[in-house]
């Protein structure tokens, strides 16, 4: 029990942060928000994993991965295939060519299901998909880099360049990927309809409590030793191969976790939006999941959370009055995070919050049980989100 | 090739070259077991090379390097660590992040795979050794302090701490007392004294007046060779020694 509360939760200040994000995301949003409100932030927290994985993978580990949109992607398609088949049964195709096959592949003269797409009709498969397709893919993409030191911005060039080949090939391949539309039109999940009010609370609630457990195993990696070599990795490289690490595997590790988590959260996505398009596969998505992480704070896994919130927030609002402006907003503000607030609102909330008198008690002895450098929560920034 | 030694480590026929300019060139060594070697020579001798060629970080041309009669020329980096090699950089490098404690802690040589490490329990032995290492730098009142906030000295010492940790069998310093203040050097001079007791130690060093304090066989070299090598009051009486280096 004292080991999940120190290694899970992060001690007494850990807890309390996920404690309250807890309350916020499950309890408060959900009494103060109309369904559909409610199904954007839902779609919101999904970005949420790929922020947490980047508060891993570039916060801890000093890995900046511009390519998190490929791993979101390949989780989301994962899901989107396998509701794509069970959307596309015989009888509801009967007028296309082909009956059986989900509809795209008809317009585009495809006969019967492409080989890859045959195991995505087991939802077992496809859940162990949804994981293991992005791990490999990491690992893959991971374990060349990282074993010829590639590293830096380099890396982050690369992970780009991927999630662009990545894009064009969905794109370019319409039979098989849906193109530029991506997988639309999906219905049900074992016979159970997803777009029903009910489904929709339901996916909210094991999307939220999903990103909850994502982040308490990114607490375990980074209460670790692990976590603290992930740390030193940052700081002097080769300070910490020549004390005995293959620095690589680290790397080539906490790579495939990221890649994993911004999967959930993709296929999350896909059974809470209803589609997987390349849009949330390519460069914008990947950067904008960045900036969530930056504006959030990148060495908190829950500050993020609010980040990416409040950035999407502020990208529903904006975009709904001044649709040309909102990019360049972005691209001020992520300017001005990592020029003026280099660790965020999780930063903010660190230096500001144990000046506040009624926070003092809550705080006080919370110090000694968290790492110096690993800023925590922010509770008072997302309530801009409740009162909307 | 290979020839079984009673040497700690034995470096035959070294030789590496960038772009035909050979640092290390054709050069041979031993170091006994808990000798404390010095090596000294003009910049450029090739110092900094032979060190990082021992421990991995540059790749031999030719030639064989061998830890208790392993070749060691084709390992990677952690391995040779892993083989009781442990080499302290020129500027210090430690995790400024981390605290004392914890630079010391991360450097304890256990947990050092990815799932070892995840896993790793900080046990009673652990703590024990970090206290002791701590204690033997003399960081011991230090151990909650931040890492970037030590003086240039201490960083240096925990740095030495960090590899002790690894109680490796040969431990190489790059310019342990550079820009050390008098009193820091005296105490690096004792701390070496102390910790080569039950290891090899070689010591890369220009400060000369540190070098007599500590050294019992030095090693000139020049241009990539070995110059000349014996107690330090004959290397210094020696022509060649003198015109190349010490004369200056």
């Amino acid at each position: 029990m004292n080991f999940v509360y120190e290694r899970f939760l992060g001690g007494k200040s850990g807890a309390l942060a996920i404690g309250i994000l807890a309350l916020l995301i499950l309890v408060i949003l959900p009494l103060a928000l109309d369904l559909f409100r409610l199904n954007l932030v839902g779609k919101y927290l999904t970005y949420a994993f790929a922020a947490v994985s980047l508060v891993l993978l570039w916060g801890y580990g000093g890995i900046l991965s511009l390519g998190q949109g490929i791993f979101f992607g390949l989780g989301g398609y994962a899901m989107a295939m396998f509701l794509k088949l069970e959307a596309s049964d015989p009888e509801s195709t009967s007028i296309q060519t082909t009956p059986g096959i989900p509809d795209f592949m008809d317009w585009n003269q495809l006969y019967e299901l492409p080989w890859f797409w045959v195991p995505f009709e087991s939802f077992t498969f496809t859940l162990i998909a949804i994981l293991v397709v992005p791990a490999v893919f990491a690992f893959i993409i991971g374990y060349s880099m990282f074993k010829r030191r590639v590293g830096g911005v380099y890396f982050a060039i690369i992970t780009q360049v991927i999630a662009v080949i990545l894009t064009v090939l969905i794109v370019g391949q319409q039979g098989y990927t849906g193109g530029i539309n991506g997988i639309t039109d999906l219905r049900t999940l074992n016979g159970w309809d997803i777009r029903t009010d009910e489904a929709k609370y339901l996916l909210y609630f094991l999307n939220a409590i999903l990103l909850l457990g994502v982040i308490m195993l990114g607490k375990f990696i980074l209460t670790s030793k692990f976590g603290q070599l992930l740390l030193a990795m940052k700081d002097k490289e080769d300070r910490v191969r020549f004390s005995g690490y293959d620095v690589s595997n680290f790397k080539i590790f906490i790579f495939c976790i990221s890649a994993v988590i911004a999967a959930i959260g993709g296929a999350m996505f896909t059974l809470q939006v209803g589609f997987m398009s390349p849009s949330f596969v390519g460069i914008v998505p990947s950067i904008e999941m960045v900036i969530f992480a930056a504006v959030g704070g990148r060495m908190s896994l829950i500050g993020v959370v609010y980040g990416t919130l409040l950035v999407n927030y502020g990208k529903t609002a904006f975009s709904e009055t001044f649709p040309e402006l909102w990019l360049f907003l972005m691209g001020g503000l992520f300017i001005a995070v990592v020029m003026f607030f280099p660790n965020g609102l999780a930063g903010i909330w660190n230096k500001y919050a144990p000046k506040v008198p009624f926070l003092r008690p809550l705080l006080a002895g919370s110090k000694k049980a968290e790492s110096k450098t690993e800023p925590a929560k922010i509770e008072s920034e997302p309530t801009t989100e409740g009162a909307k | 090739m290979t020839t079984t030694t009673d040497f700690l480590l034995a470096i035959e026929d070294l030789t590496v070259s960038f772009d035909g300019f050979k640092a290390v060139d054709a050069l041979t060594m031993y170091i006994d077991k808990n000798e404390l070697r010095v090596i000294i020579g003009p910049n450029g001798a090739g110092k900094t090379t032979l060190l990082d060629l021992i421990c991995g970080k540059t790749k031999a041309s030719s030639g064989s390097i061998q830890f208790k009669n392993a070749e060691m020329t084709k390992q990677a980096e952690h391995q040779i660590v892993r083989a009781g090699i442990g080499r302290k950089f020129q500027t210090p490098s430690i995790y400024e992040n981390l605290t004392v404690y914890q630079n010391l802690e991360v450097s304890y040589p256990e947990g050092r795979g990815v799932f070892g490490s995840l896993f790793f329990k900080t046990t009673e032995q652990v703590i024990n050794r970090v206290n002791e290492v701590a204690k033997e730098i003399q960081l011991d009142k230090f151990l909650d302090t931040e890492a970037a906030i030590l003086s240039h000295g201490q960083k240096q010492w925990l740095e030495i701490g960090m590899l002790l940790m690894q109680d490796p069998e040969l431990l190489m310093l790059d310019e342990p007392v550079a820009g050390m203040s008098a009193k820091e050097r005296d105490e690096t001079a004792e701390l070496l004294n102390r910790i080569c007791e039950n290891r090899a130690v070689i010591v890369i060093e220009h400060d000369m007046e540190f070098v007599k304090k500590i050294a019992r066989k030095v090693t000139v070299l020049h241009q990539g060779k070995i110059l000349a090598e014996g107690p330090m009051d004959k290397v210094q009486a020696d022509e060649k020694v003198i015109e190349v280096y010490l004369g200056h």
